[in-house]
């Protein structure tokens, strides 16, 4: 349910990174929002431990230009991955228009995966949803590390409903912005769908 | 409740930025700002041109709902109104209709006290808009035209 002005046009989206503790999900918004120029942006805002992990949310606020005569913005957020913070997901998950679940390519990460896939899953179903008819998009990150799972290990483990899924490397950059437009596209279509 | 999408109509948007500015001045407050739970900023008014605004406006949604969480916890409703008390700065917050948060950002020129009357104020002739702009949420009223984007005119908008 993104937000409508009517008066000023102007269209809000949510989009939510999720996963595992230490996945990438910050290092990708941090990525995204220093290398936005498809329009204005305003300031990042990270709530981190002193340990730099996530405490309770980022924020990334990114403008498109005009869609369909609205002026279109999408707010970023990533959750607190670490197992300890559920209730804190929960919180930053609602409302979402749209996610992406970031795993972690690591073979020792997959228990970690695979736990927060099926919060995920839980959170969808709370909602009335499922992992095949809400907007996500799924991001294999990490590929630059050595002991990763193939893709196709990965899949299975975090991709069970076949939605579009990206290898990514987020601390260089690499497929971050496909990431993030594959998710744009079918948080669009979604709207499409609800006229 | 606050699932629901809302959309904002311009009859609703002037009558709520009116309600805004008026607490500004009744309240003698800086700022004045209304959020929705997940920090979109609706309407302001006040001395915000060198503030984030969109920062605040979600960090105010997030600490709201962190307090519901606490709430819950406690078993306790939720809390209508939050008070923050700066060196300069005060804060404070009410919830409207459990959908809206009415901020207050004010200093030593205005009194905590008088400040927590006109929210309260506000807040009530808000909730009353608000019932109305309920109301019209089902009407087909305004065309979005996001039917006729292609995935290639997203990936235009990407200028990689
Ligand atoms: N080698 C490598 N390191 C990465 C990659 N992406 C992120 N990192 C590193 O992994 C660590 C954790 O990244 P964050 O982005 O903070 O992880 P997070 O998912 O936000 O973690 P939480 O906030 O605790 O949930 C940091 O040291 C990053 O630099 C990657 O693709 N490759
Ligand atoms: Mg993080």
């Amino acid at each position: 349910m993104p937000h409508i002005n009517v008066m000023t046009r102007e269209i809000s989206f949510k989009v939510v990174y999720c996963g595992p503790g230490l996945c990438g999900k910050t290092t990708n918004l941090r990525y995204i929002h220093e290398h936005w120029n498809a329009g204005h942006k305003g300031k990042m805002i990270e709530l981190p431990t002193e340990t730099e992990r996530t405490l309770f949310f980022d924020f990334a606020p990114l403008d498109f230009g005009e869609i369909g005569g609205l002026k279109t913005r999408f707010q970023l957020f990533t959750v607190p991955g670490q197992v300890f913070y559920r209730e804190t997901r929960q919180l930053v998950l609602k409302g979402a228009d749209g996610i992406v679940f970031v795993a972690d390519s690591q073979y020792p990460r997959m228990d970690s995966n695979e736990e927060a896939y099926y919060e995920l899953k839980e959170h969808l179903q709370g909602l009335g949803r499922t992992l095949e008819d809400f907007p996500l998009v799924v991001q294999y990150n990490k590929r630059d590390l050595p002991a990763v799972a193939t893709v196709e290990e990965l899949r299975e483990l975090v991709n069970k409903s076949g939605v579009p899924d990206f290898e990514a490397v987020a601390s260089t950059g690499q497929n971050v912005f496909e990431t993030f437009k594959a998710l744009v596209k079918l948080v669009l279509a979604e709207l499409r769908k609800k006229k | 409740m606050a699932e629901q999408q809302l959309v904002m109509y311009e009859e609703e948007f002037v009558q709520i930025q009116a309600v805004v500015d008026r607490l500004l001045r009744d309240a003698m407050a800086k700022v004045v700002m209304l959020v929705d739970m997940n920090g979109q900023l609706i309407a302001q008014s006040g001395e915000t041109d060198h503030l984030d605004v969109v920062g605040l406006a979600v960090l105010t949604a997030g600490n709201v709902a962190a307090t519901g969480g606490i709430a819950r916890i406690l078993r306790e409703n939720g809390f209508a109104i939050q008070f923050h008390e700066g060196e300069k700065a005060n804060i404070y917050t009410f919830l409207v209709s459990n959908r809206l948060i009415l901020e207050v950002v004010f200093d030593a020129r205005t009194s905590p006290g008088l400040v927590r009357l006109r929210l309260k104020k506000a807040g009530e002739a808000l909730a009353v808009i608000l019932e109305a702009l309920s109301r019209k949420q089902n009407q087909p009223g305004f065309d979005l035209h996001f039917e006729g984007i292609t995935d290639e005119d997203i990936d235009n908008l990407f200028n990689d």
